[in-house]
């Protein structure tokens, strides 16, 4: 055998690469320390929108245990990349750059209020990141890169109106928060209220200090409504149940709402202050599914002191793991292999029931529930399996406008 | 007829809540010259007091009127010694220092009592007048009101302390020459301003959902009253807290909460540069 003298060079370059290369090869593979796969977080740990983040993370947190438990993905642990927003706009750029750009992150899951969304959605789409939004908000997202997984109006509006008009009475008053969610929920809820045959008397609206609502309450006595739609949001807002019950008019007349109950009013409250009062939501903590009794165990134990576990917890526990399948089927964590996977009409069995990713819009179809508030407690009343995410249809087809980028406001 | 009979108590209602929350603000800010930009966060204090206290059995009369001025009084005292004495004369710094101040204590209850709404129901009920309905406790508030002022009135009237005190907020070289200690006077008034304060918050908190950062809804309403009322702490904020009331109350009644909102700064703001000294600096001089 000739050994040449370029043979040789090369062989043992090769050889020398080969040991210099082993130590890494041989952690890697001996002790399965693979990289982690990054999962981005963005939600509100401190400043008034905290009490809806804190939930929403745990159920991040208890997701990727799960997974994790189950021998990860593709082989590879997960690992959340949480940073806390403090319910400031601003954070919400700063580390949505950060998420994409720096951590590179696979998939990240945040945004509770639709201000906080628009504030990021385009930094994921300009840094081609994937994007879960998890909340019920107005509506009208159309984006390939955004998945909006929570409720829409035509999923839980929709029902609560005609039902509550069912109950009481087709004259309505309509109170909401002066911002952008209260303001497009009323315009929602008039036209429900129209379309069954109603009458709309009046549409207030109070900014989010406001904490005095007397003339308010002698306003709706003046107008006599059958029923009261509340769209109020916040702490002070809840100012007017408690001024309504102590009023007298708790008895007289009845109130559904597409925001009580997000975050722990029933159990705030007096039960004669809230006993009575009607919501709809994709999801509610006192379901007593196998599936929904488990999660809210599994939650609790994590975390014995968290809040009430409404829609913003669970369908942030159920886009996390509906990513996680499209992960499981694309064999790979690479983008746009997700986002096909996920078009494929992905479905996950969760503590809400059966949630499936509506291709066209990029929302889910999905179970709503009606319930009454009874001695502090939501109390289910009725189910409404695979609502569809109609209002958002109307207005966005992923499937023809594959390039489609922006929030539509949906004429009502 | 029974419709304006409801509107005269909602009018009521607002001033009297509006006077309850400024009247410590009128002590310590109209009398002492300290802007206190942590004044909603005593009211959110002495809320929280008082849910803490009910819900922990204590019967809801005492937490509202009892624990929640005393706890506040104390919280103020403290924070008279550790930060406000360094500061007194320096207008700019206390407002810097004090907005810091509502900023920890934002963080702190945040921290130990979490980020939800809490409350307690609302005692006494309702009544009726023809086909309206109001509570009781609408008028309980005007009462309250009314038992403020004619307490800090006697205080400051007919009392030695309340002689002292407005001796040494006039002139304090001058007071400390006839042998007052000017600094524990300051800390005295600081700590009744702040326990009146605490006794606002207790008093609203069965009409409230209560959170950490619900003074920041109170803050911006108590400045803009005290300014509009001018230096007399009684007669100033009670005219003020009467007019802007009735401003805010009837314009959210006449046109919407929104326009109600802006009514009221605009009539604020009219109100301050027509009288720059506001109310009491124009109509009831030399009055307390």
């Amino acid at each position: 055998m000739v050994i040449s003298r370029r043979h040789f060079l090369r062989s043992s370059a090769t050889f020398a690469a080969a040991t210099l290369a082993s130590p890494a090869i041989f952690t890697r593979g001996a002790f399965g320390q693979e990289d982690p796969i990054l999962v981005g977080s963005l939600h509100d740990q401190s400043g008034p929108i905290a009490a809806s983040g804190v939930p929403m993370v745990e159920s991040l947190n208890l997701g990727i245990s799960e997974v994790n438990a189950a021998g990860g993905l593709l082989g590879r642990p997960l690992k959340l990349v949480h940073y806390d927003t403090q319910s400031n706009i601003q954070m919400y750029s700063q580390y949505a750059q950060q998420l994409a750009v720096r951590d590179k992150v696979a998939v990240v899951h945040g945004g509770i209020t639709s201000a906080s969304r628009e504030a990021v959605r385009p930094t994921f789409s300009r840094f081609r990141t994937l994007y879960f939004y998890n909340t019920l908000y107005e509506g009208g997202v159309c984006d390939r890169n955004t998945f909006c997984t929570g409720t829409t109006p035509a999923q839980t509006v929709e029902k609560l109106v005609p039902y509550a008009m069912g109950k009481s009475g087709k004259r309505v008053y309509i109170i909401a928060a002066d911002y952008n969610y209260g303001q497009i929920t009323a315009k929602w809820m008039q036209k429900y209220v129209k379309d069954h045959g109603g009458e709309t008397l009046s549409v207030d609206f109070f900014p989010l200090d406001v904490t005095n609502f007397g003339p308010t309450i002698s306003k709706i006595q003046a107008a006599k409504p059958d029923l009261i739609l509340s769209a109020l949001v916040g702490g002070n807002h809840t100012a007017f149940y408690r001024q309504w019950a102590s009023a007298g008019m708790k008895s007289q007349i009845p109130i559904a709402s597409t925001t009580f109950g997000l975050v722990n009013e029933p159990s705030t409250l007096d039960a004669a202050e809230s006993d009575g009062i009607i919501g709809a939501y994709g999801y509610f903590e006192e379901l007593t599914t196998p599936a929904s009794t488990a999660y809210v165990g599994a939650l609790k134990k994590a975390s014995p002191s968290i809040p009430y576990i409404s829609e913003l917890a669970c369908g942030t526990y159920e886009g996390f793991h509906l990513w996680a399948e499209a992960v499981k089927k694309a064999g790979t964590i690479e983008r746009m292999a997700v986002i096909e996977a996920l078009e494929t009409g992905l479905s996950f069995d969760g503590p809400s029931g059966k949630v499936t990713i509506d291709h066209p819009t990029h929302h889910t179809t999905r179970n709503a529930y009606l319930a009454d508030v009874k001695e502090r407690k939501w109390n289910v009343l009725e189910t409404y399996t695979d609502a569809k995410p109609l209002d958002t249809a109307a207005v966005c087809d992923l499937v023809k406008n594959p390039g489609d980028n922006k929030q539509y406001e949906i004429s009502i | 007829m029974d419709l304006s009979v409801i509107l005269a108590l909602d009018v009521l209602n607002g001033a009297a809540s509006l006077f309850l929350l400024c009247l410590g603000l009128a002590i310590i800010f109209g009398m002492m010259k300290i802007i206190n930009l942590a004044h909603g966060e005593f009211v959110m204090l002495g809320a929280y007091a008082t849910v803490l206290s009910t819900n922990a059995g204590l019967n809801i009369w005492i937490a509202m009127l009892v624990v929640a001025p005393v706890f506040v009084g104390l919280v103020g005292l403290v924070i008279e010694r550790c930060l406000i004495r360094f500061l007194y004369g320096r207008l700019v710094d206390s407002m810097l220092a004090t907005w810091g101040l509502s900023l920890f204590l934002i963080g702190l209850v945040t921290t130990l009592f979490g980020n939800t709404i809490n409350g307690v129901p609302t005692p006494l009920g309702g009544f009726e007048i023809g086909a309206y309905r109001s509570s009781w406790y609408t008028i309980f508030l005007v009462a309250m009101a009314l038992a403020m002022m004619a307490l800090v009135y006697g205080v400051m009237r007919f009392t030695r302390f309340g002689l002292v005190a407005r001796a040494v907020m006039q002139n304090p070289g001058m007071a400390a020459t006839l042998g007052v200690n000017t600094a524990h006077i300051y800390m005295a008034t600081f700590a009744l301003g702040a326990a009146v304060t605490g006794l606002a918050g207790g008093l609203l908190a069965p009409v409230s959902g209560i959170t950490p950062v619900m003074g920041s809804a109170f803050v911006a309403k108590s400045f803009i009253t005290v300014v509009g009322g001018g230096a007399a702490i009684i007669s100033g904020t009670a005219s003020a807290a009467g007019l802007f009331g009735l401003v805010n109350q009837m314009g959210a009644y006449l046109t919407t909460p929104v326009y109600g909102e802006v009514i009221l700064f605009l009539s604020a703001i009219l109100l301050i540069r027509l009288l720059p000294q506001g109310i009491s600096g124009r109509f009831f001089k030399g009055t307390l």
